[in-house]
């Protein structure tokens, strides 16, 4: 039955998906074995987004999919079932730096670095330099990603580096940029560590670093 | 509005033919005849450069943002909002930089209309967004999943009654409007009053003469601007008019592109159901807009099909036939689909090879395609143009952009089809780089 689940989730069968998860609860497993089997097939489908045999409309669908196993587990789970910090790869904390209000790479990369074992703390959008200082000091995550779409987002980067190394902060924090305009030049301008053009290697990045500390 | 009295027995050709003649005879006072032969000059290029030939030198074209103001000292809000100021930093940039193409005031808005009508899809200065940063679309499910039959059975009433309510307030009451298809027969005009008769409508129409009086102002300002500028450097405009490829219509601002990927598994068939439908609207708004400016080109932004975004798969289902439909209706009527590609389609060039769009007919911008890959397709298929990054000339130095300049002309251009461009929107760049992108181009781009 579990790979029935796992197979329907990785082929993308949204109802088969729903109907087996509902099936399975009735039966009366644990919603914690439903979840695990589910994170199973999400990390299949995560393989197939990095080989580029799924893009976008697959990750969304995956994540209208968890949605709905999510809202069918909870109502069967107490308040023990949460995230235990221990296992996480590690902590990143994201944005869309200010002055830009672009989402869509932003959530890609989170949804992406999440099913790959990070803890993502999202700030959303248009997101000022002190916001991010706050953030690492109320967080404290190994790693900083910043988003932008608009070539007028490379100034803000470059100050949101700044605020973070006045702040005292840069040398706790791996600061990772992207967006569409990114790239290596503009990694140097603004300060950041490293650069990505897309989810796949915003993962690689982050999972090189945390092995490397 | 037809160009010539027989314009329904032309060719493509010889519609074509018509445009670009009337593009290169405009009724524009030319304040000199240096000015006026500048500007035929560049017509030619550019045209020469359409047809895949070799022109006299290689076009200079750069699409600007709200850069200008940046040049000139002044804000985004400005620019949206003060139209002195909007005619002392286009005119500036201009003069200035003196680029093959009209750098033009036009797409930058006008920010009190917006406000009158409350518009609500967007976030500009002085509204949403700090001064010194360009609009932004706010992006929602404006329309639902269960509209799609709506939508297919009557766009302009699903625009009128649904998608306009939502996203400006002043439209909001026109919810309670009939659709106009109601008006058939004496018995059904009384009714169809009512709506009209109540407060809240009578408001919005309120709002709308108001809008309609300050979008003269603009126009008014704008069109002094820009044909000054025009009359004093001969420089033509390469944006007759507007369309959209139909996956874009919808998964930008209607559906949203989360819901528009969802309902490529949930609903497949209704969405290319109502991207076929929205083909001929598009071809419309091209062409209406075309004809009006008295200019070809009619730009078209390229969004949710690019690298990334979806499997080539999904891409020649969903995204491609319908944007070709639109490229090739818009050929038909004679126009030059100008397709800016942004972000790249390093993995879509196979689909730019199609041998249903006509030769010679279509430019392509491309923002972050690798260029000599592009040239090996387009290659006696398209003019294409773009590529000198937001980042160089932002980051990088005068220097790094004139090799830049001479790499693309050596190894793209070389054969003609080839117009010098930025590739993203210039929003944020040093003077100096555009200053060596333009110098560059004049040095490199003799044939």
């Amino acid at each position: 039955m579990y790979q029935k689940l796992i197979n329907a989730i990785v082929e993308l069968r949204e109802e088969e998906v729903v109907d087996l998860v509902q099936e399975l609860l009735d039966q009366g497993v644990k919603p914690l074995d439903v979840l695990d089997n589910c994170r199973k097939a999400v990390e299949i489908i995560g393989e197939r987004y990095e080989k580029g045999e799924y893009f976008m409309p697959e990750l969304m669908l995956t994540g209208e999919m968890l949605n709905q196993i999510s809202d069918l587990t909870k109502s069967k789970m107490g308040d023990s079932a949460d995230e235990d910090d221990s296992k996480i790869l590690g902590k990143v904390l994201i944005g869309t730096v200010q002055g830009d209000i672009h989402d869509i790479g932003k959530n890609i990369v989170s949804f992406m670095l999440d099913i790959n074992g990070f803890k993502v703390i999202d700030l959303g959008e248009d997101v000022p330099p002190e916001k991010f200082v706050e953030g690492i000091k109320e967080h404290r995550p190994q790693i900083v990603g910043m988003s932008a779409l608009l070539t007028l987002a490379f100034d803000k980067m470059r100050d949101t580096v700044k605020a973070i190394e006045d702040a005292g902060l840069r040398k706790d924090v791996q600061i990772i940029i992207g967006g569409a305009p990114i790239n290596d030049q503009i990694k140097d301008y603004t300060g950041a560590d490293a650069w990505g053009k897309d989810a796949v290697e915003a993962v690689s990045l982050a999972k090189k670093w945390m092995g490397g500390k | 509005m037809k160009l010539t009295d027989n314009w329904d027995k032309l060719s493509a050709q010889e519609k074509y033919e018509v445009r670009f003649d009337e593009f290169m005879n405009p009724g524009i006072e030319f304040a000199s005849q240096e000015a006026e032969q500048a500007y035929k000059q560049r017509v030619q290029m550019i045209k020469d450069a359409i047809e895949l030939k070799k022109p006299e030198r290689v076009p200079i074209s750069l699409s600007v943002g709200f850069y200008p103001a940046v040049y000139a000292g002044f804000t985004a809000y400005d620019m949206m909002y003060d139209y002195e100021k909007l005619g002392i930093a286009f005119k500036k940039f201009n003069k200035d930089f003196k680029p093959d193409t009209l750098a033009s005031c036009f797409t930058l808005g006008p920010g009190k209309v917006f406000e009158i009508l409350e518009y609500n899809l967007y976030q500009w200065p002085g509204n949403g967004t700090a001064d010194n940063a360009s609009y932004q679309c706010v992006e929602k499910e404006y329309m639902l999943d269960s509209e799609y039959d709506m939508l297919i059975n009557d766009p302009s009433g699903y625009w009128m009654r649904r998608y306009l309510p939502r996203t400006f307030g002043a439209f909001a009451p026109w919810q309670a409007l009939s659709p106009w298809t109601d008006l058939v027969e004496l018995p059904f005009v009384g009714a169809s009053m009512i709506p009209f008769g109540l407060p809240d409508v009578q408001d919005s129409f309120k709002k709308l003469l108001a809008a309609g009086e300050a979008a003269l102002e603009w126009i008014g300002a704008v069109g002094a601007i820009d044909g000054e500028v025009q009359a004093t450097q001969g420089m033509p405009g390469m944006m007759g008019g507007f369309a959209k490829a139909p996956f874009d219509t919808l998964g930008d601002t209607l559906r949203g592109t989360r819901p528009i990927m969802l309902d490529m598994f949930r609903r497949p068939d209704k969405l290319l159901e109502a991207m076929d439908k929205l083909v001929a609207i598009n071809v419309e708004m091209g062409v209406r807009a075309a004809t009006a400016n008295h200019n070809p080109f009619v730009f078209i932004p390229l969004h949710k099909g690019a690298d990334g975004f979806l499997s080539n798969k999904d891409f020649a289902k969903y995204y491609w036939p319908t944007l070709k439909a639109v490229i090739k209706g818009l050929v038909d009527e004679g126009c030059v689909p100008f397709l800016f590609v942004e972000g790249a389609y390093n993995q879509r060039l196979e689909f730019l090879a199609d041998p249903e769009i006509p030769e010679g007919k279509t430019y392509w911008l491309f923002d972050d395609t690798d260029m000599v890959e592009a040239k090996k397709v387009l290659q006696g298929r398209a003019c294409m143009g773009g590529n000198v990054s937001g980042s160089m000339l932002k980051a990088g130095k005068p220097q790094e952009v004139e090799d830049y300049v001479k790499f693309l002309m050596e190894n793209v251009a070389q054969d003609g089809g080839f117009i010098l461009a930025n590739g993203v929107v210039i929003e944020d760049a040093e003077a100096e780089n555009l200053h060596a992108l333009v110098q560059a181009g004049l040095k490199y781009g003799r044939y």
